[in-house]
């Protein structure tokens, strides 16, 4: 959903971010093994997975934080290499991660626009006056055509709950999201309500043709969004299911490896 | 984060803000007891303490600690800490004023107080001096940075580099036979006849300082780096960098002070900052800026840095021991911190 291009740019189905054989290993433990994974445009991906089964892992290495011991990872149809977190945003793959990477101290539009500050025009701009109108307004606009509601753009987010700045981070990593948007347990500190917000976001991001990939624990949150559901267990890309098949059972099955599943759609 | 019982976003109009209530409360409370205390003052004193000039006494003496606190509010804004600066005010003098003697006359001359080259000394020593200042922060900027050390640790060390290098320049006696015209034309001159040049330079300092702090991304990023540097970082902020330039700048101020400081007197004064940086901390902690990061203002820190210079003016009129200053404004400063204390605990409780 880039500020440029709000219309529905078409779900072609081809891959805009692959992993081929993406492995990585701190000490003795290996936390990735040969992970092969795409994400195709206008689809919603669910990256399920026990506790330690490597998804935090699997996204940090396809953000840049760090980068994998061996495999390649594909972007737009080419290979890349993510040297931060701040290239591959730069390239239009934004994160929220799992421990709210906001300011407290800042309002939501400071978050909103944190390190990427819009200044004024002309000489004071070049004395690094901020625009904040400008932000404020850009924001309230995105926010709206985001249908997301967010209480008091002025007050600090450490006068919000949880949930509430958590809808920030969402809504910032939406805004900004031109190619993918990663989400790492993005509705584990919310309110139903917020809940079904973040949900029907998501939807909506698919639709516009931006792949969201997401990951959670909440069987019911995965069923309800994703279009094919990924299973990582100890560091191995499992399976893969489809929730229009599939039951919270075999993803469950999948995720602890007590039986042997397999997705039905592959068969 | 949210509690089990809480349903976050339904009823966001009811929610308490105990958080918001206790900043408000902070900024209120503090304007309030400088207020209280220029009243108190004026009702036991009249017109030898309510009086323009008098006024004037006590802005001439908070200049010097004024630019300390502006400096110290940017690093603690960044939940860091610089405890040099006493240190680099006084090493930036002595190497401004050792400058300013070598270069403005033979020593035969400067002796008899003529400076023949005064016009070339001045400027020079006011350069080593701002230089010294800058290089002391550059220094603690990048052990900070670069070693990954505690903000607190570094500028301990500095503090004793500072003024042990100090006392190596000049034997420990302060510097003599710095050119009078630095005294005349600047430390005791008064704009307008009344408008003390210490006085207007800090204020200049202040105002630019808080429009920076308040309204550009310097600003910004200073909030947000103290607030949490890892999201700064996450969104590609350098924050190193940052961290380096708002150590460089406290450090730049120190040495401007440290000038300041050798104009209005004339001479160095080695033995009389020890507890600068201390007192600039509690100017500024008392000014509501959080020792936890992320909150602060500039104005807080000017009227943070009026109160111990009202009090002090105020009991030397009223023929109390000045040493009571202190007492007050330890109790202020525990206030203050433990105003800030509640207002964290109760965000974190949210």
């Amino acid at each position: 959903m880039s500020a440029e291009n709000p219309e529905k740019n078409g779900s072609d189905g081809r891959v805009v971010l692959g992993t081929r054989g993406i492995s990585k290993s701190f000490g003795a433990v290996q936390a990735l093994k040969n992970v092969d994974f795409e994400v195709r445009s206008g689809e919603v991906v669910a990256l399920i997975g026990d506790n330690g089964a490597g998804k935090s892992t699997f996204i940090n290495a396809i953000t840049g934080v760090f980068r994998p011991d061996r495999g390649d990872i594909t972007f737009e149809g080419e290979p890349v290499r993510f040297e931060s977190p701040h290239d591959a945003r730069e390239r239009g793959i934004e994160t929220v991660y799992q421990d709210l990477a906001v300011a407290p101290q800042l309002d939501a539009v400071g978050n909103i626009f944190l390190g990427r500050e819009r200044y004024r025009p002309g000489i004071l701009g070049r004395l690094g006056l901020l625009d904040q109108p400008r932000m404020r307004r850009e924001t309230e606009e995105q926010l709206a055509e985001l249908n997301v509601r967010i209480r008091d753009l002025g007050k600090p987010l450490s006068t919000f709950s949880g949930g509430q700045r958590q809808g920030v981070a969402v809504a910032r990593a939406v805004m900004w999201a031109s190619k993918v948007v990663i989400m790492d347990e993005p509705t584990a500190a919310l309110g139903v309500a917020q809940v079904e917000m973040v949900l029907d976001l998501i939807r909506r991001v698919r639709d516009t043709g931006i792949p969201v990939l997401f990951i959670s624990h909440n069987m019911p949150h995965v069923f309800d969004v994703a279009d094919r559901i990924c299973v990582l267990r100890l560091g191995e890309m499992v399976t893969e299911l489809d929730p229009k098949k599939n039951t919270t059972d075999d993803a469950v099955a999948a995720m602890t490896g007590a039986v042997r599943a397999r997705g039905r759609g592959e068969q | 984060m949210t509690g089990p019982q809480t349903d976050p976003g339904q009823t966001p109009e009811q929610e308490a803000q105990p958080g918001r209530r206790l900043a408000g409360l902070s900024s209120v409370l503090i304007v309030g007891i400088l207020v209280f205390l220029v009243a108190v003052f004026t009702i036991l004193n009249g017109t030898a303490f309510l009086n323009f000039g008098n006024f004037v006494n006590i802005a001439v003496d908070a200049s010097v600690l004024l630019l300390l606190g502006v400096g110290m509010t940017f690093v603690i804004i960044t939940a860091g800490i610089d405890l040099s600066v006493g240190s680099v005010l006084v090493l930036s003098g002595v190497v401004g004023g050792q400058v300013m003697v070598a270069l403005s006359g033979t020593s035969e001359q400067v002796q008899n107080y003529q400076f023949p080259n005064q016009a070339i000394g001045i400027p020079a020593g006011v350069a080593a001096g701002l230089l010294t200042g800058l290089v002391f922060g550059l220094f603690n900027g990048l052990l900070i940075t670069r070693l990954k050390m505690p903000p607190f640790i570094v500028t301990l060390g500095t503090l004793g580099i500072g003024l042990g290098l100090a006392q190596i320049l000049t034997g420990g006696t302060d510097v003599r036979f710095v050119p009078t015209a630095i005294q005349s034309q600047i430390g005791t001159k008064e704009f307008f006849g009344f408008l003390p040049v210490p006085v207007v330079i800090s204020l200049v300092v202040a105002v630019i300082a808080g429009v920076v702090l308040a309204k550009c991304g310097f600003g910004r990023y200073t909030y947000a780096i103290g607030s949490n540097a890892d999201a700064a970082r996450r969104v590609g902020i350098d924050v190193d960098r940052h961290l380096l330039k708002v150590y460089a700048l406290s450090g730049l101020l120190a040495g401007l002070a440290g000038l300041l400081d050798l104009s209005r007197f004339n001479t160095t004064s080695i033995g009389a900052h020890t507890a600068d940086n201390l007192a600039s901390i509690s100017a500024v902690v008392i000014g509501g800026t959080s020792l936890f990061g992320g909150i602060g203002t500039i104005i807080g820190s000017v009227v943070g840095t009026f109160i111990p210079a009202v009090l002090r003016n105020g009991f030397i009129i009223q023929g109390v021991q000045a040493f009571w200053q202190e007492v007050a404004v330890g109790v202020v400063l525990i206030l203050a911190v433990f105003i800030d204390q509640r207002r964290r605990s109760a965000e974190e409780r949210m």
